[in-house]
């Protein structure tokens, strides 16, 4: 009984967070929906159905169980099992020819022109660049990928290592990510709203933490949103802020991370430039939130063991330097 | 023969015993520098010699596990020794890493100091930048390229995917004119 009422309350836990394949938010994801509720209709049917008839043949059988066994009862069961088989193929050919023609629109929707996203899945992070054909428009950030409602993405993705897998179950299906070999797809997302997505496919100790959001925005939001991340970091507006752009330069964290507009610029770990500006740290694992930033500077290895970021030894007024600094990072 | 009661009491426990040797292998440990523990000291270096041994009691558990060995890997071609050593430490800017000259010495500490401290010519201090598990870790793939780690923590196939290349195979000893 406890058991149920906790599995439950999993469960309900689970709607909290937009990941669902049957709310979509896309043209796809909504015929990958529409496939979904047809099979899970036909197969209850045909389940009742089957049920029905076992339970029926079981009271029928009871009553006349040495029913007369003629020319006549013969003819009757083959037309009954004919009847059975042609059902089931005209079912099962149905099925595939609605499942071929989902497949085939879901992989027809192409459109030069889209806005291109490169995405490439790191052990345990998603970078993410936006590929623009003038050169300096070009932005790269981490875990949150922000889109314009209505307007076509073209997603690539690669691997920086072992094979993740792409699902934001609301926009689209999932899509492979192996080492050396790119993928690519499309999708809209029709109406605004932040969607949760994931790693599909296991990648090793941290796989469970390594989320990402798609952010869709109407397109003047997006507009706003892309140019204030094209802008450089603001250098440090008071001492304390100083100094923590102090620490940052001078302890371990420049050697994997970038922050545009000062000399860090390692591409090993999350670009950092408008860090403040981000949900959530570490791919999802964590609120932004001061307190969280600490803890996952501090000693990232109690939260995500195994992840590439070391401990770090930091004096407290040094870490309270780097934290205000970090969180000026809008 | 059937093996008997006895040899068996013998061979089982063995058996048991050989197999879960293996599994330290690859031990992987995440918090072996928490946060606090202290930095190495420093050493001396004005001369051309490998000057006094840095100690850390966390030294050994890394020289001989595989997975050490292959993050210190990772880390090498993160934080770009490849770009001066060259990946698979066939050297280039700086000296090649997979033979078996070391001019700062071939201890674990030694290169442990020698990434901690720099080196005179070149070789840029890392002390402050690099934690000490990730250094020991380093500091075993950078031996295990010469064949100064067990065989056992060599592998024919990263963790990562990448080619394998032509390393580990150590050269024979240049003549010195």
């Amino acid at each position: 009984m406890r058991a149920a009422a906790a599995g439950t309350a999993l469960l309900l836990a689970g709607c909290g967070r937009e990941l669902s394949s049957v709310n979509p938010a896309g043209p796809q994801a909504e015929r990958i929906s529409d496939l979904t509720w047809y099979l899970t209709a036909t197969g209850t049917a045909v389940f009742l159905a089957v049920t029905g008839f076992l339970l029926y043949a079981v009271w029928r059988g009871r009553r006349r169980a040495e029913s007369a066994a003629g020319p006549a009862a013969e003819r009757t069961l083959t037309r009954w099992v004919a009847g059975s088989v042609a059902a089931t193929v005209v079912i099962l050919l149905a099925t595939l020819v609605y499942n071929f023609y989902v497949g085939r629109s879901l992989a027809d929707f192409a459109e030069p022109g889209a806005l291109t996203v490169r995405v490439t899945g790191h052990q345990w992070w998603w970078e993410v660049q936006y590929q623009d054909p003038v050169y300096s428009r070009r932005l790269t950030t981490a875990n949150e990928i922000h889109v314009p409602v209505g307007r076509r993405i073209r997603l690539e993705v690669q691997s920086a290592d072992v094979i993740h897998s792409f699902w934001a179950p609301n926009l689209h299906g999932k899509l492979d990510l192996i080492p050396g070999y790119g993928g690519t797809t499309y999708f809209r997302a029709d109406r605004p709203g932040v969607y949760h997505g994931r790693c599909a496919e296991f990648c090793g100790l941290q796989h469970a933490k390594m989320d990402f959001l798609v952010i869709a925005d109407p397109p003047e939001r997006f507009a706003a949103w892309y140019d204030q991340q094209l802008r450089a970091a603001a250098p440090p507006a008071d001492s304390v802020q100083q100094k923590g752009q102090q620490v940052f330069l001078g302890k371990g964290c420049v050697m994997c991370h970038t922050i545009r507009g000062t000399p860090a610029n390692s591409r090993v770990g999350p670009d950092l430039t408008h860090l403040a500006s981000r949900r959530t740290l570490a791919a999802g694992s964590l609120p932004n939130t001061r307190g969280h930033l600490a803890g996952w500077v501090v000693d990232p290895q109690k939260i995500k063991p195994g992840a590439r970021m070391p401990p770090n030894q930091l004096a407290s007024d040094e870490l309270h330097a780097l934290l205000g600094y970090l969180q000026s990072l809008k | 023969m059937l093996p008997t009661a006895g040899s068996m009491r013998v061979l089982v426990p063995l058996a048991v015993a050989l197999a879960l040797a293996g599994c330290e292998r690859e031990k992987r440990s995440h918090r072996d520098s928490p946060p606090g523990a202290t930095a190495s000291t420093a050493v001396q270096t004005t001369e051309l010699q490998a000057g006094p041994k840095t100690t850390d009691p966390s030294v050994g558990a890394y020289q001989e596990n595989r997975w050490a060995v292959s993050q210190g890997e990772t880390f090498y071609i993160q934080y770009n020794c490849a770009g001066c050593h060259a990946p698979g430490g066939g050297g280039g800017m700086g000296p090649p890493l997979n033979d078996d000259e070391w001019i700062y010495g071939s201890d674990p500490e030694n290169v442990f100091d020698t990434i901690v401290e720099g080196r005179p010519n070149g070789m840029p201090s890392f002390r402050g930048r690099i934690d000490n598990a990730q250094l020991w870790m380093l500091v075993a793939y950078v031996r295990s390229m010469s064949g100064l780690t067990p065989r056992d923590t060599w592998s024919a196939r990263t963790d990562h995917m990448k080619e394998i290349r032509p390393e580990r195979q150590p050269r024979p000893q240049r003549q010195l004119p």
